[in-house]
């Protein structure tokens, strides 16, 4: 049941993206008992992954973006 | 003394999103923005001469893009614009028919409040994107923002899963690190 702070690390990444396994998490929530410096970890982790939601980010798809590269460069 | 030079080749790579966002928020249409932020790349070329290199290349396609933003206001509220009669009263059926009470702002509404801080929050974590390391960017915005399963970004880039990881969290720690004196 014992995991190191990396390992941990990894399972609070994952489990921010909701690929961590129920088992990762339990190991996960039982480090964190034992452990500030994971603990800060995962809720600042948390916290941007809210932020993230929240701030609703948008991105150019890497087509439209290979298009205005195109446009770009027939107008230089 | 020019301390800032041009580099028009990079400015989709580093620029597009972060000019993206900001245009999405102002005139919150995709297709539109998007020709906004192409405009803004167009009017960067052609006035590159007039730059002085005082200003960092990003503040200075954004100063062009918000005259292009409020150029789109204008043309949109021209004469051809202003012939329209834009009161559509009746949008949702079911209103009660009270024209006047309808229209008043509630003031318990928190929306716009919060609409506007999360515009600037999205700019906000779109410039600490934009310091990352091109690859470590690259991969944060697949996985976070367009919500990509990690063996499409695997395929996609080439790398593999434990590599993706750690690019994951290279970024994330310092998103978290750059966001945290405003943010948390």
């Amino acid at each position: 049941m014992k995991i190191s702070c990396e390992q941990a690390s990894n399972i609070c990444n994952k489990s921010q993206y909701k690929e961590a396994s129920f088992w990762e998490i339990q190991k996960l929530k039982l480090h964190i008992l034992m452990c500030k410096t994971c603990a800060k970890f995962t809720k600042n982790n948390t916290a941007l992954t809210s932020l993230c939601d929240k701030a609703g980010l948008n991105v150019l798809s890497e087509n439209d973006k290979e298009e205005m590269r195109k446009k770009l460069k027939e107008h230089l | 003394m020019a301390a800032n030079e041009l580099k028009p080749d990079t400015w989709i790579d580093l620029y597009a999103d972060y000019l993206f966002n900001y245009a999405v928020a102002r005139v919150s249409d995709a297709e539109i923005a998007k020709d906004l932020v192409q405009e803004t790349f167009f009017a960067g070329l052609n006035s590159a001469k007039n730059y002085k290199g005082d200003a960092a290349e990003r503040t200075w396609l954004i100063a062009i893009l918000k005259r292009k933003v409020i150029d789109h206001y204008r043309k949109i509220n021209s004469k051809k614009g202003k012939a329209e009669v834009r009161v559509n009263y009746n949008a949702s059926t079911d209103s009660e028919g009270d024209w006047l009470e309808e229209q008043v702002a509630d003031p318990f509404s928190k929306e716009g409040d919060s609409a506007m801080e999360n515009e600037e929050l999205g700019v906000a974590i779109q410039e600490c994107i934009s310091k990352l390391p091109k690859k470590q960017s690259l991969v944060f915005s697949m996985k976070t923002i367009q919500g990509m399963s990690t063996e499409d970004i695997c395929n996609e880039l080439g790398i593999n899963p434990s590599n993706l990881w750690v690019m994951i969290h290279r970024a994330r720690t310092a998103l978290m690190g750059c966001l945290n004196q405003n943010w948390f």
